[in-house]
């Protein structure tokens, strides 16, 4: 009947990965993520369900670690923060190119360069548009709260598989350390080799007499089969975008103003709900949780009825460009950022809110 | 063509004594006429088909001139990015622990862009078989410098001889990791005469007895020539390998059985 407890969001995720039977965790500490590691590392999951953990090398370890696990047919994930995924992107274009299912979770933290290790949203232009070379995607997945930290895990392994993709879970610092109550539901076992060779046909499980050899490489040296590749991955991304949008609307149906935002920034806005409707601003929130697949027609549809909307992001505006490329009707849409680890706050929302906005 | 060389009529089983193993695919190679990577390929192909483990067998293909690997041996493959096989092979060794592992690797793509994987997983004292060729050049660049390419010997980014107060050393990776705990078999062959082909046979054949084991990292390096990249004809490579290779990368074994060889 599952169990509750209070974590941090990366042990959530840690917990999390262990009860929904992943095989494998490779990382590399980088800070504010850790615990991720910690957590299993002190679980000792490959003593109870034969979880491997292991730490890396390096982020490039970990990441062609988990390439060449997924290659495997396996339920593999890393955890990273912000530099810690520069350099995994190589990788993950890889995976994406041999179409293959693994989790990526981003505890983000400010940048550019070092930056520091306050919590940050500017990673998502990165995680959004593909980061590495090559036209891909991966559908990513944007928790507010430490419940969906753990929840996302599964579902992204689930996603990963059902469309042989990598995932990710894009969060930040100030999720990842924070500690609130989760639900953690019961544990699923890992699946046996017998599973696993009948559900991937397409992994590295060593050849038997009855088929042929598998290949897992994105090289084709050839341009009309590099297209045809790229054609085929682009036909899985609209499947997704039909499928796979998820977001939730908070005191929308009297809105005359949305703010939109994901993640933490929408935890703050809920805050800023409260104030503004204090005020007699009728504000609701716009949360795309998918933010590939963009919840696009649900955000054109919102726009149609309210005066302006406000886009809140812990980045100079990423997010907002989306907003912008998906909304056709005439009403002033605007950003309020904070950057370098700063999270706004309720207030100073709803002051940008009056000025920018309603001030028009 | 084929009617003058088939004589059907003396191919009959007992009169067999050799023939190629099913295992490497029939078609044409991707390597220049003369390069060691065909034999090795084949070696490599005799060992698993010999202990009977295809179905137990996961290779990893580099970055390099053997990046399609993959279309000559028909064992289940993944390709690697440069350098990281070492990696994928880590993690495909820990989740299925009863496969026989190995990666195949460059000079280029194993002791420089792929260095800090190779020394972890050997240091980690991984469960497979790294065959590492190394032949002093990148040869499906162009001719470029590699890691190994000797003092003086002309490459196209050392047109004029690496020079090492400018470009540095040669990197003796084999000779670095067989220092390492985590390595069991540590060993340097060849493949330009038959005695050299069966010696790296019975290396390879090693490496891989060892995984049953599971007491580390077998690493056989084949040192090989490049004809194309050196500019030499196939003969005239071999030559300039056994005079200008070999006394800077000696044949024979480093480590057996986790010890040390004493020379």
């Amino acid at each position: 009947m599952g169990e509750l407890r209070l974590m941090k969001g990366n042990e959530a995720i840690a917990e999390a990965a262990i009860r929904a039977g992943c095989d494998g965790y490779f990382g590399y500490p980088i800070t504010p993520q850790s615990e991720v590691m910690e957590y299993l590392m002190a679980e000792k999951p490959y003593e109870s369900t034969g979880m491997v953990v292991l730490q890396a090398e390096s982020e490039v370890a970990s990441i062609n670690m988990l390439y060449g696990g997924a290659g495997t047919g396996k339920i593999v994930m890393t955890s990273s923060s912000s530099p810690g995924i520069s350099l995994m992107q190589e990788g993950i274009s890889y995976l994406a190119g041999t179409q293959l299912p693994a989790l990526i979770v981003n505890i983000v933290r400010g940048g550019p360069g070092l930056g520091t290790i306050q919590p940050s949203q500017a990673d998502y232009n990165q995680a959004v548009k593909g980061g590495g070379h090559g036209d891909y995607h991966m559908i990513v997945y944007a928790p507010a709260s430490v419940q969906e930290m753990a929840d996302f895990v599964a579902t992204g392994f689930k996603a990963a598989f059902k469309y042989r993709t990598p995932v990710m879970i894009l969060s930040d610092g100030a999720i990842g350390q924070m500690m609130e109550k989760v639900y953690l539901s019961d544990p699923v076992p890992r699946r046996t080799e017998e599973e696993i060779i009948s559900q991937c046909p397409w992994a590295t499980t060593g050849r038997p007499p009855t088929r042929d050899h598998n290949i897992i490489t994105s090289l084709d040296l050839d341009p009309a089969g590099q297209e045809r590749l790229n054609l085929v991955l682009q036909e899985k991304y609209r499947k997704i975008e039909e499928n796979e949008v998820m977001y939730e609307e908070i005191e929308c149906e009297d809105a005359e103003y949305i703010f939109t935002a994901f993640g933490l920034s929408a935890r703050i806005c809920q805050k800023a709900i409260e104030l503004a409707r204090e005020k007699g601003i009728n504000v609701g929130l716009f949360r795309p949780i998918t933010l590939f697949p963009f919840p696009k027609k649900e955000i054109r549809e919102l726009g149609r009825k309210v005066k302006g909307i406000m886009v809140v992001e812990m980045n100079a505006g990423q997010m907002i460009e989306d907003v912008r490329l998906s909304v056709d009707s005439d009403i002033p849409i605007e950003h309020y950022g904070r950057f370098g680890g700063i999270i706004p706050t309720p207030d100073e929302i709803v002051n940008v809110l009056e000025n920018k906005i309603i001030g028009d | 063509m084929e009617e003058k060389f088939a004589r059907p009529e003396i191919r009959k089983p007992e009169n067999i004594v050799y023939k190629r193993t099913d295992l490497l695919v029939d078609r044409p190679l991707s390597y220049c006429p003369g390069c060691g990577h065909g034999v090795v390929h084949r070696l490599l192909m005799e060992v698993i088909e010999e202990k009977d483990i295809v179905s137990k067998t996961i290779g990893i293909s580099p970055v390099g001139c053997s990046v399609l690997a993959y279309d000559f041996l028909d064992v289940d493959m993944q390709g690697a990015a440069h350098g990281r096989a070492p990696a994928l092979a880590t993690a495909i060794t820990r989740l299925w622990p009863d496969r026989y592992v190995f990666t195949y690797q460059g000079d280029g793509d194993l002791a420089a862009i792929g260095t800090a994987e190779t020394i972890h997983a050997c240091n980690r004292g991984e469960n497979f078989t790294i065959i590492f060729i190394n032949n002093g050049i990148y040869g499906m660049t162009g001719g470029q410098m590699a890691p190994t390419t000797l003092p003086g010997m002309r490459s196209s980014t050392s047109p004029y001889g690496r020079d090492v107060d400018i470009m540095g050393h040669p990197l003796k990776i084999t000779e670095l990791v067989a220092n390492l705990p985590g390595t069991y078999y540590v060993t340097r062959q060849s493949v330009q005469t038959p005695g050299a082909v069966r010696k790296t046979k019975k290396a390879l054949r090693k490496a891989f007895d060892n995984q049953d084991l599971n007491k580390g990292v077998s690493l056989v390096e084949v040192v090989s020539n490049c004809n194309s990249g050196w500019k030499m004809t196939p003969v005239q490579s071999n030559i300039w390998m056994e005079e200008n290779m070999f006394p800077y990368y000696p044949l024979g074994d480093i480590k057996v059985e986790g010890t040390l060889v004493e020379k």
